[in-house]
């Protein structure tokens, strides 16, 4: 099994204000980390250019990504002991704070892109039931053993 | 505190391990019996035994590799080889839990909102903290709190990260703040020719220091 996970983020103000050039231009450099740290598997693009930010129907106010990873401590040696620590440091200067879970995790078959719809709704599951098996956090990690027994992975896999 | 903990300590009593546990954790990577023996100064056998007991006693781990580089036929037998192992020991005495409470405050920073204050305390903290040495050796200060500075390529990084449970839970508030603590000692100690910047790896602590731009220049 590899390790989906999706974020999403509020811009403080449309892509296009000054305000969030910082962000686009901090784009390419992570990206280059990202994909070139080991157990990085995939991650979802619109274009070729890291500038292309994945189009949805949830608003032009939200930022999204999807990546699938081969295990937590790859995707954690990423997100927190790399280049990307710092770029989410500034996180603030971009976004607006949440109250609700912005990020959420779960197993997927080896081989299986995780659409959109599917990653949306862990998150909405992660945020009405808290984290269990088929979606959760960092924090709160299940294995893929924990999620291989589910109905749910089971569908995913045919 | 456990009673596992303090047995674990009274291993180092006998200053031979103390002096092969120091220099295993200082490598920072898997060590070798004989080289162990030749830093320390004891024989390679008195050196293995101890270095077993030091893994008994769970302040060491051990395994097998092959030393030469070679694999395959002609490589070598492999060679038992220790690291530190990662999980911490604590001994205080009459007992004290200030983990517990340093995760309710990270908690509690988290559902405030307030990182921005917690960096400003850990500046202000870290100026504290090295007001008392100013003038003196960066390195030294550093070695002193736990964070076992090495250099690399002209920069100062950090092996251990004295803060690892929190930064586990609480990655990206414990890293800023310790990088606020940290640019807090540099003034606390008058140095205005180095910066602290956050160059995490996996295993170590996130903060390295280097030349600031105007020195270099």
């Amino acid at each position: 099994m590899h390790l989906a996970q999706l974020n999403v983020a509020h811009l403080r103000e449309p892509l296009d204000s000054p305000a969030l050039a910082s962000f686009l231009a901090a784009l390419a450099p992570i990206y280059e980390v990202s994909d070139d740290a080991p157990g990085f598997v995939w991650r979802m693009k619109e274009g070729d250019e890291p500038t292309d930010l994945i189009q949805h129907d949830y608003g032009p106010m939200l930022v999204v990504n999807v990546s699938v990873w081969e295990s937590r401590e790859t995707l954690w040696n990423f997100v927190y002991r790399s280049a990307h620590l710092e770029v989410m440091r500034r996180r603030r200067q971009w976004f607006l704070r949440m109250a609700e879970p912005y990020t959420v995790m779960w197993w997927v078959p080896e081989g299986h892109r995780p659409p959109l719809d599917e990653a949306i709704a862990r998150l909405e599951l992660l945020r009405a039931q808290g984290p269990g098996p088929e979606a959760f956090t960092f924090k709160d990690f299940y294995d893929s053993s924990d999620a291989a027994c589910l109905p749910a992975a089971a569908e995913v896999t045919k | 505190m456990t009673s596992d903990d303090l047995e674990s300590m009274s291993v180092l009593g006998d200053p031979v391990r103390r002096a092969l546990y120091r220099f295993v954790a200082e490598q920072g990577r898997d060590v070798g019996r004989n080289e162990a023996a030749e830093a320390t100064g004891v024989q390679r056998t008195l050196a293995a035994h101890h270095l077993d007991r030091l893994v008994d006693a769970g302040l060491l781990e051990a395994s097998f590799r092959r030393l030469s580089g070679r694999a395959g036929p002609g490589g070598g037998r492999p060679a038992k080889v220790y690291r530190r192992v990662r999980e911490e020991r604590t001994v205080s005495l009459p007992p004290r839990d200030y983990r517990t409470l340093a995760l309710v405050l990270a908690e509690t920073v988290d559902l405030l909102g307030g990182e921005e204050k917690a960096e400003e305390a850990a500046r202000r903290t870290g100026e504290r903290l090295a007001a008392g040495e100013a003038g003196g050796d960066l390195v030294e200060v550093l070695r002193a709190r736990g964070y076992e500075p090495y250099e690399e390529d002209g920069r100062v990084r950090l092996r251990n990260c004295p803060f690892h449970v929190l930064a586990d839970t609480h990655p990206l508030l414990v890293c800023s703040m310790n990088l606020a603590l940290c640019e807090g000692m540099l003034a606390g100690l008058g140095e205005t020719g180095v910066v602290a910047t956050l160059d995490p790896r996996p295993e170590e602590c996130c903060v390295v220091f280097g030349p600031s731009k105007n020195n270099v220049d």
